[in-house]
């Protein structure tokens, strides 16, 4: 019951943060290891199925997809994405709250779901002999989803919690949803995914059940299976449960606005009287791997590592261990998305360096990043990119990840296969091409978190 | 919907590991996972934080950080290219008790993965500006970290709960202390604790034991034979029964609280950790997750674990909910513990505890990674190799007498101590 999205890389002082490139969506590609076997099909309501088969433990992990998230919430309804993912442990015509999880629990598995711009998503992972109970259960809650008040509303009072908890404490998330509602002047990435604190409040059961009609049906999900199960198992399983769900008929239309050509460079700060470390962040307007176009999107996600994936990265290089400006440098770009999306650059400034001269130093090492661009550093970025899909292999759960997210947003299991390929295939020229055309001013936001002295008002958001 | 066939897999060991034994007293536990071609590492070394100098806090973990900045004649830049180029993960650590290592790599990579994993244990270079750098990176995350409430509130929590003793000290550290930490406490820190005496690796993946045993050699080999540590005096938890606030001008309070427990050495943890599942564990369906979020809406997170330091243990809970609610909070928490004293767990929430915990042991073991962290627990614990087979029967043979034995031997009059960051209502 979470919210899906970046880790905070901002400041990771532990080295090797995770490098943060398209971790998330690293698929396992045609390597040394020869890949486990995808197989994918649809059933007759119109349900996709992807299985993952990894025999090493009798465990799977079950997961199922809807393709819409936070994005797709109707205007002024912020936020009901991810309560109705809240939601849907409540009980259903056939189910009393509280019975999935209760069941989940009995057979030792463990369950939770999470809510992301393009996608919802719900897992369990039990004993592959409990498959087919997880299947039958959560059938159950795509289409008989009951709602009272009496449960709605203190949900909806969890949800206010978990926003406390995430933003309204911290004046860094606060910085970082400023950026994105200023990045995205007309696309819903730029309203959060949890919701905006006035909106969520004023959410309720009809809200949340609207949503559900419209949304939650077989055409509209991606069931990945992952573990020591067989295709035939699985389709045999998949049509006794999720078979007999009736479908709308159609997949439900999601009408997002497009974001207009960025033209006006942004400047945003957080001035927080609990900020004690301040730090620098900065996005960018690109394309997604669904947007792009000639495999810019691969050059991106390369560019990134590059630039800022870790300690030998070149933005590292240049602000940490030689002029030591910061304490910490990187970057991420956030591929995996329906459409055009965020590439971010972050340094924190070593003491005695403001924020204005770090940016002046960051502007000056992306101005010369064509230096950064050694084949060395260019292989170095390929290898570490691409054994993360080896890595990712070792993991069930995560391979069932990275094909669901990857289906969700409108990828195939083969573009995913092919991924450490088209890494590979990035050129030189390519990496400089996309930093060039994306890269610049009008493109970006650059956010200031720093301290507020005692006379200054809060400049954006800031905690009251 | 047959429910009633929660059978458990109490006969089924979730791993297999086997012991490989190397020269010079050195031993792994290995499991050979041959799917995928990586190799999985982890290690522990006795001693950590706790062994920090007075005055000094955060040394051990300044050590940590800084043996992958530079070993033997590579320096820092040298030493991440080298990883970096075979993508290499390294990781040190150091929690209140232990120095610990990870490391990851293809099996193409291993040899030089091991060499430089061998290099950074062995040689470290420790050089002037690495420390500097490593000094500020930590301060910068110290100061980051400074008005986050969680983070106010455990250091305040362990301030007051052990007193004078080594583990009220934040592991890593404080400003002040950090500025304080020269090169040669490192150095020293390193001849205390980087030794193969007292020394726990597990490996697995794609490699033989014959490959495990040249590892071992290779990565530790060299190491001196045993660190003198300082001893830890054991301790307990300090005012019970007292609430502390830690003001801060946030809308929500973040609240750290906590009782007895039992160590994971003492024949009445799995009881004590039977009935921490009840209470707070990690399901949807614990006590506390049950009355505090889904019936009244207090909290997003809710729970309590069982945690075992080498001079204490405690049951350990946290949840954060608005200022105006935070007294009914702990109130609700309050209650269940007390409920749980007076009345103890049903007969049926006895069971159902025991199946997700029996069942869901396998979970554990379904990464090479995780295996491997698993192993190296149960070894730093002194827990034996069998205890992954033995494990699953201890959980399924709890019974009633057993638990009330371990809530006397952990809440016992229920009282706990409690801190909270932010600014409470009527606390």
């Amino acid at each position: 019951m979470h919210l899906y999205r970046k880790a905070n890389v901002l400041l990771g002082p532990q080295r090797g943060f995770a490098h943060a490139g398209r971790v998330e969506a690293a698929p396992f590609g045609r390597s040394e290891a020869g890949g486990p076997e995808v197989t994918s099909f649809v059933l007759d309501n119109g349900l996709d199925v992807v299985v993952v088969p990894d025999h090493r433990a009798p465990v799977a992990t079950h997961m199922i997809w809807y393709r819409n998230g936070s994005a797709d919430d109707p205007l002024g309804q912020s936020g009901i994405a991810h309560f109705l993912e809240h939601l849907m442990f409540k009980g259903t015509e056939h189910q009393p709250a509280g019975a999935f999880s209760k069941a989940v629990s009995s057979l030792g598995g463990q369950e939770n779901a999470f809510t992301s711009y393009d996608y919802t998503a719900y897992f369990q992972r039990v004993a592959r002999d409990h498959l087919s109970t997880m299947m039958a259960f959560e059938a159950d809650r795509m289409g008989g989803l009951v709602l009272t008040d009496d449960v709605v509303a203190p949900e909806r009072d969890v949800v206010l919690e978990e926003r406390r908890m995430r933003v309204e404490t911290d004046p860094n998330a606060q910085l970082s949803e400023a950026m994105a509602a200023s990045l995205f002047v007309h696309h819903p990435y730029g309203i959060p995914i949890i919701g905006w604190m006035h909106e969520i409040e004023e959410l309720n059961r009809h809200h949340a059940i609207d949503y559900y009609k419209r949304f939650y049906t077989p055409e509209n999900a991606i069931l990945v299976v992952a573990g020591d199960v067989t295709p035939d198992e699985v389709r045999r399983l998949a049509d006794d449960t999720y078979g007999r769900v009736t479908p709308h008929g159609s997949r439900p239309q999601r009408r997002r606005a497009r974001e207009p050509e960025p033209k006006a460079l942004r400047r945003i700060a957080v001035a927080d009287p609990k900020v004690e470390q301040p730090t620098l962040q900065r996005l960018y307007l690109t394309p997604s791997c669904m947007t792009a176009r000639d495999g810019e999107c691969h050059a991106l996600e390369l560019l990134a590592e590059v630039l800022g994936g870790g300690a030998t990265s070149y933005l590292y290089r240049k602000l940490v261990l030689e002029t030591g400006v910061a304490v910490n440098a990187g970057a991420w770009y956030m591929g995996s998305a329906i459409d055009d999306t965020r590439f971010s650059v972050y340094a924190v400034p070593a003491e005695g360096v403001s924020l204005e001269q770090l940016e002046e130093h960051v502007d000056k090492a992306l101005r010369g990043a064509g230096e950064a661009l050694s084949p060395e550093a260019i292989e170095r970025a390929k290898t570490r990119l691409v054994a993360e899909t080896i890595y990712s292999a070792d993991s069930q759960s995560s391979l069932a990840r990275i094909y669901g997210s990857a289906l969700a947003i409108g990828e195939t299991v083969d573009e995913v296969r092919r991924w450490p390929i088209d890494i590979e295939a990035v050129s030189k020229e390519r990496l400089a091409a996309v930093a060039e055309r994306y890269l610049t001013p009008a493109r970006s936001v650059t956010g200031y978190l720093m301290k507020a002295k005692e006379l200054d008002a809060p400049v954006v958001a800031a905690a009251a | 919907m047959n429910l009633a066939e929660t059978g458990t897999r109490t006969a089924s060991s979730p791993t297999q590991a086997m012991p490989v034994a190397a020269a010079r007293g050195i031993e792994a536990w290995h499991v050979p996972s041959p799917v995928v071609p990586m190799i999985a590492i982890a290690f522990t070394f006795e001693g950590g934080a706790a062994q920090d100098p007075e005055g000094k806090a955060g040394t051990a973990q300044m050590l940590a950080r800084l043996l992958d900045e530079g070993a033997g004649d590579l320096s820092s830049d040298a030493f991440q290219e080298a990883l970096a180029a075979r993508a290499i993960e390294l990781h040190f650590h150091a929690g209140p008790d232990s120095v610990g290592g990870s490391l990851k790599m293809l099996v193409k990579h291993a040899d030089e993965a091991i060499r430089l994993m061998a290099l950074a244990l062995n040689a470290p270079r420790l050089d002037p500006i690495a420390i500097e750098r490593v000094r500020s990176q930590m301060t910068a995350s110290l100061r980051y970290q400074q008005n986050d409430p969680g983070v106010m509130a455990s250091r305040r929590y362990f301030r007051e709960a052990f007193p004078g003793h080594p583990y009220s000290r934040p592991s890593s550290g404080t400003t002040e202390s950090l500025a304080a930490i020269t090169r040669d406490d490192l150095v020293a820190m390193h001849k205390t604790l980087i030794g193969r005496g007292c020394l726990k690796v597990a490996v697995v993946g794609a490699v033989e034991a014959d490959g495990v045993a040249a590892m071992l050699e290779k990565a530790f080999g060299t190491l001196p034979e045993k660190a003198a540590l300082t001893p830890v005096p054991a301790t307990h938890i300090h005012d019970l029964g007292r609430r502390i606030v830690v003001d801060l001008d946030v809308p929500q309070s973040v609240i750290r609280f906590g009782l007895g427990g039992v160590a994971w050495r003492d024949p009445d943890f799995i009881p004590a950790y039977v009935l921490n599942h009840i209470l707070g564990g990690g399901a949807f369906t614990s006590r506390l997750f049950q009355e505090v979020r889904e019936k009244r809406g207090l909290a997003y997170s809710v729970g309590t674990s069982l945690t075992s330091h080498r001079a204490v243990a405690m049951t350990w809970g946290y949840t954060a909910t608005k200022n105006e609610r935070v007294v009914e909070a702990l109130d609700v928490i309050g209650d269940e513990i007390a409920r749980l004293i007076a009345d103890g767990p049903s007969d049926d929430e006895l069971q159902k505890a025991k199946d997700y915990l029996t069942g869901s042991y396998a979970l554990s073991f379904d990464t090479s990674t995780k295996i491997a962290n698993q192993l190296v627990q149960i070894a730093f614990e002194g827990l034996g190799m069998d205890y992954i087979a033995r494990r699953n029967d201890m959980v399924a043979s709890v019974t009633q007498d057993d638990i009330r034995r371990a809530t006397g031997r952990t809440f016992a009059d229920g009282k706990m101590l409690v801190v909270a960051a932010g600014r409470p209502v009527g606390l």
